[in-house]
């Protein structure tokens, strides 16, 4: 499945980035394969399961298998209430009135359960400043390098601002995606203010021109308050050299987090307000319905999913996909 | 941001007191109470359906103990058969009589393995080891220089062979390497890998039967949701860990991760990570964590441990004091040094229940202050110490002089010491409580 790139960026002429056949991962069963097949395959599964349990009667155990389906997927119990109480209503007032209608209602709710605002990412300024931010480990650094490659594609300059000067070799590590996409890196040296080479960062791709900046953070708890500030000032920084900058901030989540990313994706919210969710390491087993919970909970739009360590593992985000996946399996087994 | 499940628990067993026994249906209400909790800690929903039963079991018809409320009761009973689960010590590693003893980390990626070889290593190193380590990872951009720059910085000695090479060979010399320089432990880091990678499993699977390690720890970080169990299991398939080191435990995410690892493997969790300084590395201690899940602050642990510190004698004429309401300066400036004893304010607050530690970080206890009130005070005569009343303008100056403070913080702790005796003369006119630590919000 190839998406039409262009429709993913704000800001970017028209073309289309052809999926590499990647045999590899194809014969992993990655996240791409499986959606592939199983698509056809959970939708029989579900409505199977659901004939069985109900025909046309709504029980309990219906809405407790509903309800442990999206708990499994670490939607978490106050989104999870939501959806099925929308669900009960809608069962009680017929308009639900058999197993596809109720299948297909399911996914519907869920999906309109994520935030609805535009999930494009605004690279339509010179420079586009994108900041992303986020936990130890969740996939910052790499999606940065997938993000540049992406752009790259489309014909756009990306620079990348190692502004990660604490985790040590993270500005190697940020510099080898540098050279694989082909663009450039702005560093200082490690331990130093990661304001100070953000704001080089920034005056660096305005002197030359680059179309996007995109500014690597270090890891941080959202419980280290300090770390937490130095992200605020670190906006700020961007802020003074141009004022509407950052345009895009992204916060990256693991799609294994379980609860606590809620609260993660609140305080970052308070911190630096992110403008969306790259939900990432979906080619793992995990639903990632954490994100689900983040993006109804705090108002917050999913931009794109991280499928694998690539260049080119990342996609657009879709909420009716994630809906399927994320009853397929776990409705189908048990 | 959390009701604690405390407040929680209190609320289902409202109106409950002096009833003498749970009934099934408060036992139900409670244990609806127990299960939210759980999956809000992220417990897997199998593992919980399970504990809750348990819990149930047990907890019907229950006696409530005279000393203990309902509440109480039904706490004490679920934090027995968490910990049950859990495990009760903490289990050490496995030494082998033939330097080196091989540690092999294997994880999910992002979970840390890298931060905590150096740390592992760094924790070795007090306990009087000469660790190696051997940079494995060869797929992710610098992981190799990131070990290197971790060994540096602790003079630990890194083996690698460059991103070219293959794992299994790396390994295998890495070990020959740690003989050869006299390290009597190697510690082996992999590279991030999924569960469900076959080819990547096959890969360690490889290593392990390559080098034979006599530990394999699995990292897991400790925000990880349902998908724990999946990932623990095929990890186990693949190479029968030993062990779990939980990372990141400086969030605030509950862990119930470690529970559901811990239930379906059977495999302890043996280390907590927690911070990026490498020193923050320690034995894990089920029990407290026991509680961080249920999210009851570590209410046990604090209770326990106020009870070794505090002087039993001491609180008890501290009791007669109150109840006379003679509560003095030597008494406060007493209480203050007790409380330190058992380690600094801020992590005391944060075995409090009832007080989210989100919050709590936020809030950062100046512990300098308690410095402060302790110099007020000592530069006070025994006279003024037990009679405040006569600290008159000149008195308040010397004072403020003699702690190198001034004036303004005199008068402060002046009224808040007034605001505290008024309080302990309404307690000491009521029972006092046992432990003068219930003040901290035992639910009760
Ligand atoms: N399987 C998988 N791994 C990923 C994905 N994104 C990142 N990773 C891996 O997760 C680990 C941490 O990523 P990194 O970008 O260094 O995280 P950062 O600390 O947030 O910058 C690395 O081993 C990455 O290769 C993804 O979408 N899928
Ligand atoms: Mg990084």
């Amino acid at each position: 499945m190839s998406h039409n790139w262009s429709d993913v960026f704000i800001g970017v002429e028209g073309r289309t980035i052809p999926d590499p056949v990647d045999v590899e991962q194809q014969k992993r069963g990655g996240w791409l394969a499986q959606l592939r097949d199983g698509l056809a395959k959970s939708r029989k599964a579900l409505q199977q399961q659901f004939a069985s349990v109900m025909f046309d009667r709504f029980d309990d155990d219906l809405w407790e298998k509903i309800e442990e389906a999206l708990i499994y997927a670490d939607v978490g119990i106050d989104t999870t209430v939501s959806i099925v109480e929308k669900l009960e209503a809608e069962a009680d007032s017929g308009a639900i009135k058999d197993s596809t209608g109720l299948v297909t209602r399911l996914r519907e709710v869920t999906a309109e359960h994520f935030c609805q605002d535009d999930r494009r990412i605004d690279v339509a300024h010179t420079p586009a400043v994108i900041l992303m931010v986020g936990v130890n480990g969740t996939g910052k650094t790499t999606t940065i390098g997938k993000i540049a490659w992406h752009l790259k594609q489309l014909g756009k300059e990306p620079l990348l601002v190692a502004g990660d000067t604490f985790r040590a070799a993270a500005v190697e590590q940020l510099s080898e995606w540098g050279s694989r996409v082909g663009c450039e890196v702005v560093k200082h040296e490690r331990g130093g203010d990661p304001a100070a080479v953000v704001y080089d960062g920034i005056a660096a791709a305005e002197a030359r021109k680059a179309d996007v900046v995109i500014i690597d953070t270090a890891g941080r708890l959202h419980t280290q308050v300090n770390l937490m500030k130095e992200l605020e000032k670190v906006a700020r920084v961007i802020k003074k050299r141009i004022p509407e900058a950052p345009h895009e901030v992204l916060l990256t989540i693991d799609a294994t987090t379980g609860q606590n990313g809620l609260i993660q994706a609140r305080m970052f919210k308070e911190a630096v307000d992110i403008t969306g969710v790259v939900l990432t390491k979906m080619d793992g087993t995990a639903k990632g319905g954490i994100a689900l919970a983040v993006s109804h909970e705090l108002d917050v739009p999913i931009k794109l999913i991280g499928t694998g360590e690539k260049l080119e593992s990342l996609q657009p985000f879709d909420p009716a996909e994630f809906a399927l996946e994320l009853f397929g399996e776990s409705l189908g087994r048990s | 941001m959390f009701e604690s499940l405390s407040d929680k628990l209190q609320g289902a067993l409202d109106g409950l007191k002096g009833q003498g026994k749970l009934t099934d249906k408060d036992v139900e209400r409670a244990a609806r109470e127990i299960r939210l909790a759980l999956l809000e800690a992220d417990v897997n929903f199998k593992v919980v359906k399970q504990f809750v039963d348990k819990v149930k079991e047990r907890a019907m018809g229950a006696e409530v103990l005279e000393s203990l409320t309902p509440v109480q009761q039904f706490v004490k009973i679920v934090n027995e058969e968490l910990t049950a689960i859990m495990g009760s010590a903490s289990t050490k590693l496995t030494f082998s009589p033939r330097p080196p003893t091989i540690i092999m980390m294997v994880g999910l990626q992002g979970s840390g393995k890298t931060t905590a070889c150096g740390k592992l290593a760094k924790f070795l190193i007090s306990e009087g080891k000469s660790p190696a380590m051997v940079a494995g990872d060869v797929y992710r951009p610098a992981a190799i220089d990131q070990l290197k720059t971790l060994g540096e910085s602790l003079n630990v000695p890194v083996y690698d062979e460059g991103d070219k090479a293959d794992p299994v060979d790396i390994a295998k010399h890495g070990v020959e390497w740690a003989r050869q320089k006299g390290r009597d432990v190697l510690i082996i880091d992999t590279a991030g890998r999924l569960h469900i990678d076959e080819k990547l499993m096959d890969e360690i699977h490889h290593i392990r039967n390559t080098v034979k390690p006599h530990n394999i720890l699995l990292v897991l970080d400790a925000m990880t949701g349902q998908d724990a169990v999946n990932v623990a299991l095929q990890f186990q398939e693949k190479v029968q860990f030993d062990g779990v080191i939980l990372t990141k435990m400086d969030g605030d995410a509950r862990g119930g991760a470690a529970l559901s690892v811990r239930a379906v493997t059977g495999k302890p969790i043996k280390f907590a990570s927690s911070g990026e300084k490498l020193d923050n590395f320690e034995y894990f201690h089920p029990d407290r964590v026991a509680s961080r899940i249920l999210g009851m602050g570590d209410v046990l642990s604090l209770i326990e441990k106020a009870e070794k510190t505090i002087d039993q004698k001491k609180a008890r004429e501290l009791e007669q004091r109150l109840r006379k309401s003679t509560f003095t300066f030597d008494d406060f400036l007493d209480q203050i040094q007790q409380v330190r004893k058992m380690g600094s304010i801020s992590s005391l607050l944060g075995m409090i229940p009832g007080i989210p530690s989100a919050k709590l970080k936020g809030l950062q206890v100046d512990d300098k202050a308690f410095d402060k009130i302790q110099a007020v005070i000592q530069s006070m005569t025994p006279e003024e110490r037990r009679h405040p009343e006569i600290i008159n303008g000149s008195r308040r100056k010397r004072i403020a002089a003699g702690a190198g403070s001034d004036i303004h913080q005199v008068n402060q702790l002046l009224n808040q010491f007034k605001q505290v005796q008024k309080m302990m003369k309404q307690l000491g006119s009521g029972r006092m409580p046992k432990n003068p630590f219930q003040m901290f919000g035992n639910p009760s």
